[in-house]
């Protein structure tokens, strides 16, 4: 190709030009305002940098080209020929580029979120030396700050939330037998939104005045006052979301629409009916984050005083808005690990799923009231006192729906036939782990005590028991009981079991003991504390440096089996669900033969039971190879 | 396995009671909160318990055997089972809600005869205004409380969101810009302790902390009285006698200057600012680069901080501007420069 085809051709070579064209706009809208409206200085940092935030990484993903075939169907310009050639991956060139392939997608997806993960872990590392022992030692104050805050930023937008996305990419059209999304190239761009919005949380530390600091929550007027950085996370927010958005409209249409022949609702495995309403919360639920962050923006660049009380603004609204958002975010990021555990257990204890109907309807439960439970967080903020009791009695309430699965799960493994593989541990792991997060979510709910703990490690503790104890146990779990469909080959059964049972004691190890210290008076999102507290910060220290390290057993064991596993069968696990009935890794539209559903997804011990069939023959039976 | 369980229980719910989970406790009331958490373990205890040992006994009994290929038994659920499991979390729910309530409605009640004392948080300190003897007020930056006396505090802030709270009283409350929040406490416990911010409010978060005594009444009322009468000579003679100095001083210590900056004479040592122990020379240096006099350098470096900011340093510092004003200012940047300018001339 010449240069110049090059340049205008879709791919890398257009987004490294297109970029200085998306900051140069910044500078041509800005500069030219500034002069008319005589404000000084004309040049201005911090408003150019506001809008090439947002100006930069449109330009990018345009460059990229996530959006050529729209533009030239919008202009009546002829669209390019489906060929497929932006489907499957050939060499892992197909990967950086924009790919309408749902399993390339989910790839990507995955691939990326562990990323931002393990910048974040590090981050984490950082925050646990300087707080090994009372007073400062690596990091002042604001460096600190902006640790916790792009930390958990990162955690919460940038690796639970997408990587559920991705593994519900890869796993769900196979399991619905359905060739791809419904919408393969808005899936393309929800992909590529994300990593813009991670990097633009990373850049943020090099800010002027350092990386926005001000934790994930982001009140204001804190934030509305603090520098640079903070423009990074309102802006990081909206690319993050808008890629939540597209990617959960597509699975609900996905699901709406295409499914195989015979797959009722009922007949649905339970991740599906996971990633049903997942996408329903964050399709509801995500638009209230992205105008609390919108506001704030406002705010800082353009001087409105939405929460400038002085001016009649109303601080109490924004926390109302974002959670409004963020609480039912804590079951977007944890209902898709709910489906994921469903498949995990019955899977390896040979057993249908205790009450499937009732799993689905728990589903449906939560999503309902988890809209009616926001302002759990806010029992100290000074809102009106009376909205209090209503909140604490739908919050405890959704301890029922909980209960439900946990009790089902349980009686799951009752009577079966147990398979402690890797995926299974964590299951088991999962569940009392996220048995202990519920509990003291429960007593967060009871307001006297919340009004002593809230804002203290105790809340530490409890994030941490459902989202990484809960969220990202099951993350794991679906890694490795999917890793042989993803990748065509096994992973390594005994690096996997240690890799849990490192994870799991020096889990409980960090973070068991952050309840104590947050009961005994310890603030949360701090960098120095109290003589007092001193010897468990020691120990939770040193505990989450062997438990950072069990990632890396993790982190080995997927890069060797990746490049030299053994090659998996269709069906390892002799799982009954339709992505097992193809090939590992599947053909490149999934199903060569449509398949058709002839009855519910987890018959183990039913005589002849078959869930999917083709052609009317059962599925692909072959001899399983692993081993336990 | 029904046996295993309980004896568990037994042992689990005797080990969660056996911890002393709660700071000292300070204040009328704090025992029904610390019961109600108490119950709260008496009755999560044993259905963790409950789940561990389903989740374990199963695991145990049911393992496949090495090249069992069988499938489990095909149970699809029980009605009966999942109504139990419906009915009775609902019922514990419920109940413990009830229960919560009535204890919040307890600890929340108007007392008799409260006294109201005003609060106001500033990054990063807090401020503490009592009714005085003869209608004056008298202020303090040392939250001082008579034993057993009931206190209605009202909560403001002069800039972000902070959150006053005394681990030893249990009850905490948000600082709201805009508005007055408040909170009932009845100190009932001699000693000292602290008052802790718990809402993130900034750099200096960290170090809000103001002192907390609680004393006798007699005690109480001679300090009530003596802070009224210095109230009175100061407030009459406009700055502190002695030159601007002192009282800049007091004006240093009671803006938590001292959370981000060290200066030796005031013992502070926070280092997310520079230090100010040489700010004469600095503020000179500075000043003459921007044409102005050390004096005005550092009025400006406290009214209007990013205006310029000290090469290494993140523009983070907030503006004092209409919140330290007038002869307070001017007190304040005299003792800044003659503790620094002391050092610096003869060193
Ligand atoms: C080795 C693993 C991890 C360690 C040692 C760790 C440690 C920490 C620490 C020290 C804080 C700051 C607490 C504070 O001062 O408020 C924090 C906050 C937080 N972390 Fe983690 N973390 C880890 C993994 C995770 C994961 C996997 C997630 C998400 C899934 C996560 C989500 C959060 C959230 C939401 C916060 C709250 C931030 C806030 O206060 O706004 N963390 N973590
Ligand atoms: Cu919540
Ligand atoms: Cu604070």
């Amino acid at each position: 190709m010449t240069v110049a085809a090059r340049l205008r051709a879709p791919g890398w070579y257009r987004a490294m030009l297109s970029v200085p064209l998306g900051i140069g706009f910044a500078f041509a809208l800005v500069v030219p305002l500034r002069a008319l409206s005589h404000y000084k200085p004309v040049v201005d940092g911090d408003a150019i940098t506001t809008v090439a935030l947002i100006s930069t990484p449109l330009a990018f993903l345009i460059g990229i080209g996530c959006f050529d075939y729209w533009f030239r169907w919008a202009s009546g310009a002829p669209t390019v020929p489906e060929d497929h050639s932006g489907h499957g991956a050939r060499s892992w060139r197909d990967y950086f580029r924009v790919n309408t392939d749902h399993k390339v997608i989910g790839i990507q997806y995955i691939v990326t979120t562990f990323v931002f993960f393990i910048a974040g872990g590090i981050m984490a590392m950082l925050m646990r030396a300087e707080l090994a022992a009372p007073g400062e030692q690596f990091v002042d104050s604001n460096t600190f700050n902006g640790l916790f805050s792009v930390h958990a930023s990162l955690m919460i937008f940038l690796f639970i939330i997408p990587v559920f996305a991705g593994i519900a990419n890869y796993v769900l059209p196979l399991m619905i037998g359905a060739p791809d999304m419904a919408f393969p190239r808005l899936n393309a761009l929800s992909f590529w939104m994300l990593p813009m919005a991670g990097i633009l949380m990373l850049a943020s530390f090099f800010a002027p005045g350092g990386a926005f600091n001000t934790g994930w929550t982001s009140y204001a007027p804190l934030s509305v006052d603090m520098p640079l950085g903070q423009t990074f996370f309102n802006v990081a927010v909206q690319f993050a979301g808008a890629s939540s958005v597209a990617t959960a409209l597509n699975f609900l249409v996905t699901i709406v629409t295409m499914r195989a022949p015979g797959m009722t609702f009922w007949r649905m495995p339970l991740l599906v009916w996971a990633n049903f309403t997942t996408s329903l919360l964050v399709v509801i639920a995500t638009p209230f984050i992205a105008g609390s962050q919108f506001m704030v923006l406002l705010d800082r660049a353009l001087h409105t005083d939405f929460f400038n009380a002085a001016n009649g603004g109303d601080v109490i609204m924004y926390q109302h808005v974002f959670w409004f958002y963020s609480h039912p975010a804590v079951y977007i990021m944890m209902l898709p690990g709910f489906g994921i555990i469903s498949e995990v257990i019955s899977t390896n204890a040979r057993k249908p799923i205790f009450g499937y109907r009732m799993m689905a309807f728990s589903l449906m439960a939560i999503v309902i009231l988890g809209f009616t439970v926001w302002a759990h967080h806010m029992f100290v903020s000074g809102m009106f006192p009376w909205l209090r009791v209503p909140m604490m009695i739908t919050t405890m309430l959704i301890a029922v729906p909980t209960g439900i699965k946990i009790f089902s799960w349980l009686a799951t493994l009752w009577r079966g036939v147990i398979h402690l593989r890797t995926p299974m541990l964590f299951a088991l792991g999962f569940i009392t782990m996220f048995t202990l997060g519920g509990i003291s979510g429960v007593m967060l709910a009871v307001i006297p005590v919340d009004i002593h703990v809230s804002d203290t490690y105790f809340v530490v503790a409890h994030i941490h028991y459902v989202l990484f104890g809960g969220s990202v146990f099951t993350i794991f779990a679906g890694i490795y009981h999917w890793f042989p469909k993803m990748t065509g080959r096994m992973y390594d059964e005994t690096l996997g079991k240690v890799h849990f049972w490192l994870s799991f004691v020096f889990f409980n190890l960090t973070f068991g003991p952050m309840h104590l210290v947050g009961i005994d008076g310890m603030p949360r999102r701090v960098a120095d504390y109290a003589q007092h507290f001193a010897f468990w910060n020691a120990f939770i220290s040193v505990s989450s440096f062997f438990f950072g390290m069990s990632l890396l057993v993790f982190l080995y064991n997927i890069v060797t089996s990746w490049r030299h596993g053994p090659k998996a069968v269709a069906n390892p696990w002799r799982a009954h669900t339709l992505e097992w009935q193809v090939s590992s890794p599947p053909p490149i539209f999934n199903f060569d033969e449509v398949p058709t559903v002839v009855g519910g997804p987890y018959e183990y011990g039913v005589p002849g039971a078959v869930h999917g069939v083709f052609k009317e023959k059962p599925a692909v039976k072959e001899p399983a190879v692993a081993a336990d | 396995m029904l046996a295993i369980g309980a004896v568990a229980s037994v042992v689990g719910v005797a080990i969660a009671l056996s911890i002393d989970w709660f700071p000292t406790r300070a204040a009328a009331k704090v025992n029904e909160i610390d019961t109600l958490y108490r119950v709260l373990l008496s009755v999560s205890v044993p259905i963790f318990v409950l789940v561990m040992t389903v989740a374990i006994y199963s695991v145990v009994k049911f393992r496949a055997r090495p090249g069992d290929m069988s499938d489990g038994a095909p149970i699809h659920g029980s009605t009966r089972l999942e109504v139990i499991w419906v009915t009775i979390p609902f019922l514990l729910v419920t109940g413990l809600a009830i229960y919560g309530w009535v204890v919040l409605n307890d600890v929340e009640a108007k007392q008799q005869g409260e006294t109201v004392v005003k609060v106001r948080g500033q990054q990063f300190t807090w401020h503490f205004q009592y009714p005085g003897p003869n209608g004056k007020t008298v202020d303090s930056d040392v939250l001082y409380l008579a034993r057993d006396q009931p206190y209605k505090f009202e909560i403001t802030t002069s800039d972000v969101i902070h959150s006053f709270w005394v681990p030893e009283f249990r009850l905490k409350q948000d600082a709201v810009p805009g508005q007055t929040t408040h909170v009932r406490i009845t100190p009932d416990r001699v000693g000292t302790y602290a008052v802790v911010c718990a809402e993130l409010c900034g750099l200096g978060h960290a170090t809000m902390r103001n002192t907390v005594r609680v004393v006798e009444p007699n005690q109480f009322k001679a300090w009530l009285e003596q802070q009224a009468r210095g109230a009175a000579a100061t407030a009459g003679g406009g700055a502190a006698p002695g030159g601007g100095a002192a009282a800049g001083k007091q004006v240093f210590t009671s803006n938590g200057c001292g959370a981000c900056h060290t200066l030796a004479d005031a013992g502070t040592s926070g280092t997310t600012g520079p230090k100010l122990d040489d700010i004469a020379a600095a503020a000179a240096k500075f000043g003459k680069q921007r044409g102005l006099t050390a004096a005005k350098y550092v009025k400006q470096s406290i009214e209007d901080p990013t205006a310029f900011v000290v090469p290494g340093y993140p523009p983070v510092m907030p503006s004092f501007k209409g919140r330290v004003q007038g002869a307070e200012l001017d007190a304040l940047v005299e003792y800044l420069l003659s503790v620094s300018g002391g050092k610096g001339g003869s060193g």
